[in-house]
């Protein structure tokens, strides 16, 4: 294994080029750019034989991604923020079509008023899209997940679109040591596409026809099935992957110094590392608090957690996003899989538009939800209210 | 008023580059303004995302930023509502023609009594300088490392041919005649578009041997050709070298607008 330094966009771009995708077409947006740049470059320089589209915007982007997904090819795009939400209807038009897309989502928050810094609430938003979406904690999980989201896809058991989610800047923009593997592993574990049906003349299929109420119903049931699935099916090969390339991703939540915690944080994405300082420095103040790191939103882990967190007193839940007038989107979930369980969930609403968390931050938050307090958009600024 | 008044304080020092051709574009369009006597509270500005978008921000009128490549279908609306408001709008290359492309095309088709200033400054400024549908052929951007390999638009042609009542083009060097373009187009019922060739050194210039700002200001002033000289040269048979454009007034009409109040 040889670690280099690596921007997070760079690493995340020669990983798709391992991954062999034969056409990307994205639209530029930042934070996405430099992948966007990095795979343009890396087609251009021939060390990837595939077609990269420059379209004229997401939607087209994904658009022309269905057509080459259904035509049988493998295929990449990454995007965040607006332009996600221009895409949104060939989001939920791709998850129907049960096509192995892999979309990676460098997190950021979205207009108006604009922002162009970190949150989650791009992602969340295409919640109920049908798509997988893992959250990286750092970039090496971010790659690692590109390679494990194709082959979760492209397994005629699932047949789902995926989102590897990354936060904007806060890991697209950073550099970090990172353990680029080589083309023979990746090669190994993905090996070709192999569509479960694909656009062919000599056997004629249509992709996204209409489906009467004798069978719409029918179509969403068998998809909500497929995503279920589709947490069997990132443990296993999470297992496989960590068996290849050293890097176990079987657990859909990982937990750190949970086993004996009284007060579990649960988060997702780059602020677990944050969150994780905190913990050390609270541990050596004698306060028994854990952390439980959501690396899947959707599936939804449900028992996993329950399990997970049933020893804890009390739990708080740092939300990058909020579903407005409810909670967090992240709470609501951690809350329906506690259910029953009496042990008080409280949000916190935090780190939106780019809005830095620190370690004290995770301290106050730690004391609030053991005296009870929640509920709430923490660290606001009182004086611009 | 005077033109300084046009210029939103709070907001400046504005964002751009150095030797950015943006600033000149606002000021010739606020001179414009400002010389047609426009009323602060009758003048909005619209824009979508970019650094020409940016410009509807730093001017003292209301003004509306939006997403990327809608500010035409924004000002659409406002115009049906306020048809005695001047509603000016100020996009990209990539803004109008990419993302904004099938906006751009109906507000022509529609003649909706609007100005554009397009800002063509061939690239995705913003964005850090990706390939946008107007980098010519051949041009280096960072998603053609190699050079661009499909053909630009021809926003003026494209604008023309879906209806707007007035066409014209210039850059950011022939100052007096942008100006006055501006003027003619703030004047004429029906959708004006102005489309401006402009600099961006820091992601255009400097990746396509022009790495000084009085080179991309020279090569407008060299390669610009008159309408009228060129109609000229179309009429004895020569055909126009490459790098040349054409600028000056492309079309100006009466086809009936949308969104001008109805003598009462
Ligand atoms: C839906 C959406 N996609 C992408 C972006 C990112 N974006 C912001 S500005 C821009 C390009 C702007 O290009 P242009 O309109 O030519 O303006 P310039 O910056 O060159 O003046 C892009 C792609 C966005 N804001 N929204
Ligand atoms: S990037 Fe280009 S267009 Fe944007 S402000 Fe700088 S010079 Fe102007
Ligand atoms: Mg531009």
């Amino acid at each position: 294994m040889t670690m280099e330094i690596m921007e997070g966009s760079i690493a995340i771009a020669e990983t798709v080029r391992l991954c062999r995708p034969q056409v990307i077409s994205a639209y530029p947006i930042t934070p996405q750019t430099h992948i966007v740049e990095g795979l343009a470059s890396i087609v251009a320089d021939g060390r990837l034989d595939a077609e990269y589209i420059c379209v004229e915007s997401e939607f087209s982007a994904l658009s022309a991604c269905i057509g080459a997904s259904a035509a049988g090819s493998r295929v990449y795009s990454a995007t965040t923020s607006q332009g996600l939400a221009l895409m949104a209807e060939v989001v939920f038009n791709s998850a129907g079509m049960r096509l192995p897309i892999v979309m990676g989502i460098a997190n950021r928050a979205i207009s108006a008023p604009l922002s162009i810094w970190n949150d989650q609430q791009d992602s969340i938003m295409m919640r109920d899209s049908g798509w997988i979406q893992l959250y990286a904690e750092d970039n090496q999980e971010a790659i690692d997940m590109h390679i494990l989201a194709y082959k979760v896809c492209e397994d005629h058991n699932i047949l789902l679109p995926a989102f590897v989610c990354f936060d904007g800047f806060i890991l697209s923009h950073v550099y970090e040591p990172i353990d680029l593997p080589s083309q023979e592993l990746v090669d190994s574990f993905l090996g070709p596409f192999n569509p479960y049906q694909k656009l062919d003349a000599k056997d004629p299929i249509s992709f996204g026809m209409y489906a009467t109420p004798e069978y719409y119903l029918e179509f969403r049931y068998e998809h909500d099935q497929a995503v279920k699935r589709a947490a069997d099916a990132i443990k296993k090969y999470g297992k496989e992957f960590g068996e290849i390339f050293g890097r176990d991703y079987s657990e859909l939540v990982v937990g750190y110094k949970l086993e004996d915690a009284e007060t579990a944080i649960v988060a997702m994405g780059s602020i677990c590392g944050t969150v994780k300082d905190a913990i050390d420095e609270m541990r050596a103040e004698g306060k028994k608090v854990g952390l439980l790191n959501l690396r899947c939103f959707r599936p939804f882990p449900s028992t996993d957690v329950a399990k997970a967190l049933a020893h804890v007193n009390t739990i708080a839940v740092l939300d990058k996003n909020v579903s407005l007038g409810a909670k967090g989107a992240v709470a609501i979930e951690i809350k329906e899989a506690c259910y029953g369980s009496n042990i008080p969930v409280y949000d916190y609403i935090l780190g939106l538009g780019g809005r830095d968390v620190r370690k004290r931050d995770i301290k106050k938050i730690v004391e609030l939800a053991e005296k009870g307090e929640g509920d709430m958009f923490y660290g606001l600024r009182e004086e611009v209210l | 008023m005077n033109l300084e008044d046009w210029y939103r304080q709070d907001r400046l020092p504005h964002i751009y580059c150095a030797g950015c051709g943006n600033g000149t574009i606002l000021n010739c369009t606020l001179r414009a303004v400002e010389e047609l006597d426009y009323k602060k509270e009758e003048t909005t500005f619209i824009s979508g995302i970019g650094c020409s978008s940016r410009a509807a921000g730093y001017t003292s009128s209301d003004s509306l930023h939006t997403t990327h490549g809608r500010a035409l279908a924004f000002a659409t609306g406002l115009k049906l509502v306020k048809p005695r408001q001047h509603v000016i709008v100020f996009t990209g290359d990539g803004d109008c023609s990419a993302i904004g492309g099938n906006h751009f095309i109906h507000a022509c088709r529609r003649n909706i009594d609007i100005t554009v200033i397009c800002m063509n400054n061939n690239i995705y400024g913003m964005t850090g300088g990706q390939g946008s549908p107007c980098t010519p052929y051949g041009a280096i951007s960072t998603t053609t490392p190699y050079g661009m390999q499909e053909q630009p638009f021809d926003l003026c042609k494209v604008a023309e041919a879906a209806g707007a009542n007035y066409v014209a083009r210039w850059t950011s060097f022939h100052v007096k005649e942008l100006t006055e373009a501006i003027r003619v187009g703030l004047e004429t019922p029906g959708l004006s578009f102005i489309e401006v060739m402009t600099q961006c050194p820091t992601s255009f210039g400097s990746k396509n041997k022009m790495r000084q700002v009085t080179q991309m200001l020279d090569m407008f002033r060299d390669n610009a050709v008159l309408k009228a000289k060129a109609d000229r040269d179309a009429a004895k048979g020569i055909l126009p070298s490459p790098e040349k454009f054409v600028v000056g007034q492309f079309v100006r009409r009466n086809n009936p607008p949308l969104g001008v109040e109805a003598a009462k």
